[in-house]
């Protein structure tokens, strides 16, 4: 069990109520103490230092904080840590194994869909939901998609062809070819 | 061993990013990573008023919620409270107004700092700031420009007694050459407000670090170099007790090139309180506190002959400077001075801008800086001095531009370009583009009246970048020079540090830099690291903005590497008992010429260097090589972009349909890296175009400072590009490269919008404002209709 506010900074004040949750993330359960309020993106950077998932805005627009959430894509500010008790969550340290990149991750390297990196792990998480629905997406499917993630380095079209690239190798095609 | 062939060089080829390992994992490291052991953070009370006095501050209160350990206002802080810098004095007469880091008595912006509470973790920071006891006198605020400056108008810096910057000057002649014109073509172009909206928000950690009085600063930042100089000079901290870090950065575009309020009061309380102090900006924070771009008025009068041959422009801006001047904010509109006359000849050019302050954020550098604000309203001027004359765009631009066979050329503001082929770009495009095709498709949709028009939008353009010559910059007044520094260093094991000034942020650097390297050392691109960023383990640079990390730092790796390769000569040629000249080296080795038997490699050059027990007489060890080098001029990139907008007249909105974008940024070094640094210049101007503009209400309120209200265009709303290319090497770099980083954003403004205005000028509509919505597009169609 796991305190956040071992791992942080000194707990809450006394009259701050904690909640006690158990999520699995990537696989593992973590059991951890949140105030109600936290929420689930602050919960998995700071708590659980999982710094792969960013956060960008505070409206829910820019999509850097996209995490699984049973398998469905979710903007994980705008989602409270408490709402995720007894649910699956995966992060973008969860899409590898310890030896192979996920194809999408393979797709981003290979077709250059990424430069500055802080949208990434939101956008192939993104990706990634929208391939196992749907293994063979048009460029404007894939667009949108990736409407509710922002980037503001690539101008969007390595990001599709990255995808598509990914598409490509999951369907068992040589992306290449 | 048998002798050594030449291997491709790594230059030139798309070679797949180092950096992207780490990012695909998300094992990265942002400044908001960064947790120290007692580390406390900040929290801002920021002013909701554009211009008050403060009539009551008690930030006692808050220092007894939980948690909490400290709380200041200006008064509590006293010396601490920093005044932040401004490097660039563009006039003598400038006005220069205090701006302290929080505000004593007034605030001029919604956002201003007012007070900071600090606690040991951020949520009872931001729960603490509830329970300040503040108190404002609303003052009449100034948002508008021409009101600012208009007689009686409340000054934002009520000292200064005038909201007028300064006033800038320069050519002369216009009028006489427009006496003698057949054709005068004036408009007024407005060129909006923006927010960078880099995707990272800003983050600062300043930690006390106990063995020493070193304080070690981690910021998101471009400029940790620049950064370290202004720290020292604000907060009197010894600048060798100063190292700045900018960890990975999530973007920049100008927005962190600045010494900010935030920064400076982190490292003071981190001093002050001797444990780590970190604050990281929320996105609604970020739209008010971070600098914003562009927002000029632009009057401009272009005068030419009656066959369309140009003649003389004047140039008059009222720049926005926002409520205080931030690092170089003075400096950008005069970044754009030279670029109105573009690629074009003529024989006059006025120039005057008025820079004032009004009660908004404070402007200064995103992509592009005064270029792109400088080629839009040029290139929206020949569209519509052409559709006057009644001449082709494209014809009008041939007819003026300056030709290849002409280089270098010294134009009307004086810059002298090196190279260019304009005629090669356009070529180019319009093979890729099918203009002739469109015009007529154009013609067709007129002539039956369709709903949805369409406009064909050029833009054949070049910029000024790869900031700069020192002693240019000093004629500017601009307090810094523009050199670049490298380090390469062979290590005993054969491995290479590169060490460079510059401080990528998204850019490629660590791969592009290791592909120069690597080209001269032949040693291989994956033993070469490049270490940036760390004042600690990177001392010398002037970081990176302004398209210089390639134009300016370039050329001190390729110098750095080839002293080095100098030094390993006479080592290797004392080793093989030979003279240095006899020596070749191909690939990473170096061989006596004609025996292909006796040669030694780098790496074991460099093992001789480290032990130093053979070394010739005077020959000192280690093996290293080290240039800091000035930039003999600017940059000039161009290219010719052609955009086929489909404008729905009926609903206003506006679709890409096509966009051709043919860049000349001379040799590549990683044509994958090019292209996606020219996508993404695209897309902010063309979000600038279309999408992009931060607004303020009479008061000052901000009227859409979020991001689900700053419209950031999203996948679906921008098109797929077709990029090409031309490869004119730049004869002024050594390498033969030129900036890229800015390119796009500049192209691709005028491009749209000269499409919408083509798309509906058979309407009588001569001018759409940007962003160029589906109610401000549909709106201007009703007007030209109303008009008739």
């Amino acid at each position: 069990m796991t305190s956040l506010y071992d791992e942080v900074s000194p707990a809450p004040a006394a009259d701050v109520p904690t909640k006690r949750v158990t999520i699995n993330v990537n696989g593992e359960a973590r059991t951890v103490d949140v105030e109600p309020r936290l929420l689930l993106a602050h919960l998995l950077r700071q708590g659980l230092k999982l710094t792969g998932t960013h956060t960008g805005c505070d409206t829910t627009s820019c999509g850097t904080c996209t995490v699984l959430f049973d398998g469905r894509p979710v903007k994980s500010c705008t989602m409270l840590a408490v709402q995720a008790d007894g649910h699956e969550v995966e992060t973008v340290e969860g899409m590898s194994s310890a030896s192979e990149l996920h194809p999408v991750q393979e797709g981003f390297k290979q077709e250059h869909g990424l430069q500055c990196g802080y949208c990434t792990p939101g956008m192939m998480l993104a990706a990634k939901a929208l391939l196992e629905r749907n293994p063979d997406p048009t460029e404007d499917e894939v667009r949108w998609a990736l409407s509710g993630n922002l980037c503001r380095c690539t101008g969007y079209q390595n990001i599709v062809k990255s995808v598509l690239w990914a598409a490509q190798k999951m369907r068992g095609q040589n992306p290449e070819a | 061993m048998t002798a050594t062939t030449e291997t491709p060089s790594a230059l030139g080829r798309p070679i797949k990013r180092k950096e992207d390992a780490r990012l695909l994992h998300g094992q990265t490291n942002w400044t908001d990573n960064i947790q120290l052991p007692g580390t406390v953070h900040m929290a801002i009370l920021r002013s909701p008023y554009a211009h008050a006095k403060i009539t009551k501050l008690d930030v006692s209160p808050a220092k007894n919620h939980a948690n909490v350990v400290n709380a200041f206002g200006a008064a509590e802080l006293g010396d601490l409270n920093g005044s932040i810098p401004c490097v660039w004095p563009v006039t003598d007469d400038i006005v220069m107004p205090a701006f302290p880091a929080l505000a004593p008595d007034t605030v001029r912006q919604v956002g201003d700092c007012v007070a900071v509470v600090l606690a040991t973790n951020p949520q009872s920071a931001v729960d603490a700031l509830e329970d300040i006891v503040v108190q404002y006198e609303p003052l009449p605020v100034v948002i508008d420009m021409e009101k600012a400056i208009a007689p009686g108008a409340t000054p934002v810096h009520a000292d200064a007694g005038t909201n007028v910057c300064y006033v800038y000057n320069l050519g002369g002649g216009y009028e006489e050459v427009k006496a003698k014109a057949d054709v005068v073509v004036k408009r007024r172009f407005i060129n909006q407000r923006l927010i960078p909206a880099f995707m990272e928000p800003r983050s600062v950690v300043a930690a006390p670090m106990g063995m020493s009085d070193e304080i070690t600063v981690w910021s998101a930042t471009q400029i940790p170099h620049v950064l370290r100089v202004l720290l020292a000079l604000v907060t009197g901290i010894p600048e060798n007790n100063l190292r700045v870090v900018a960890p990975d950065v999530g973007g920049g575009f100008g927005g962190k090139l600045q010494c900010y309020r935030e920064e400076v009061l982190v490292v003071n309380l981190a001093r002050k309180l001797g444990r780590p102090v970190k604050w990281t900006e929320t996105r609604s924070e970020d739209m008010l506190a971070t600098h914003h771009g562009r927002d000029q008025i632009q009057d401009i009068e272009i005068a030419a002959t009656k066959d369309g041959k140009l003649l003389g422009l004047n140039v008059e801006l009222i720049a926005n400077m926002g409520a205080y001047l931030q690092i170089i904010t003075p400096g950008i509109p005069l970044l754009g001075m030279f670029m109105y006359p573009a690629i074009y000849k003529m024989e006059a050019y006025n120039f005057k801008c008025t820079g004032v302050f009004t009660n908004t954020t404070p402007t200064d550098a995103y992509r592009g800086a005064g270029r792109p604000e400088a080629t839009y309203a040029i290139e929206r001027i020949i569209d519509e001095l052409a559709a006057e004359l009644g001449m082709d765009p494209l014809a009008l631009r041939e007819k003026n531009w300056i030709k290849h066979e002409e280089f270098p050329y010294t134009t009307v503001s004086g810059l002298t370009y090196d190279t260019g082929n304009y005629e090669a770009a356009t070529a180019k495009a319009l093979d890729l583009f099918g203009y002739d095709e469109l015009r007529a498709e154009q013609k067709r949709r007129r002539d039956s009246n369709e709903p949805v028009q369409l406009g064909i939008g050029i833009s054949t353009f070049t910029e000024m970048c790869g900031l700069a010559p020192s002693r240019t910059l000093g004629a500017l007044k601009y307090v810094a020079g523009g050199w670049e520094h490298c380090t390469i260093r062979v290590l005993p094991t054969g491995k290479v540090e590169l060490i460079t000034g510059t401080s990528p942020h998204g850019q490629g650097h660590e791969t592009a830099w290791s592909q120069i390297a690597s080209s001269i050392l032949g040693v291989p691109v994956e033993d070469i690291e490049v270490v940036h960023s760390d004042t600690g383990r990177a001392p010398y640079g002037m970081d990176t903005y302004g398209s210089r990390s390639l134009a300016v730092g370039g050329r001190a790796i390729k110098l750095a590497a080839e002293r080095l390769i100098e030094k390993a000569r006479v080592i290797a040629a004392h080793q093989l008992e030979c003279s240095p000249a006899d020596l070749e080296f191909v690939n990473g080795v170096f061989q006596v010429k004609g025996d292909a038997s006796k040669q030694q490699p780098l790496g074991a050059v460099a093992f001789e260097a480290f032990t130093a027990h053979n070394l010739p007489d005077g020959v000192e060890p280690t093996l290293q090589g080290e240039a800091t080098v000035d930039p003999d001029d600017f940059s000039y990139p161009h290219g010719t972009h052609l955009a086929a907008i489909e404008v729905d007249t009926e609903t206003g909105k506006v679709r890409v349909r096509t966009y051709v974008a043919v860049d000349d940024v001379g040799i590549q070094v990683n044509p994958m890296i090019v292209e996606g640094q020219v996508h993404g210049g695209l897309a902010q101007g063309i979000a600038q175009a279309l999408y992009e503009g931060a607004f303020y209400d009479e008061d000052g309120q901000p009227l859409n400072a979020t991001l689900s209200t700053y419209l950031i265009p999203a996948a679906p709303d921008l098109p797929s590009f077709i990029t090409g290319q031309t490869v004119t090497p730049s004869t002024t770099h050594p390498l033969g490269t030129k900036g890229v980083g800015e390119a796009g954003t500049i192209a691709s403004t005028p491009a749209i919008i000269n499409g919408v205005v083509d798309a509906l000028r058979h309407l009588g509509v001569t001018e759409v404002a940007m962003p160029a919505t589906p109610m401000t597009v549909w709106k201007t169609i009703q007007a030209a209709k109303g008009g008739k």
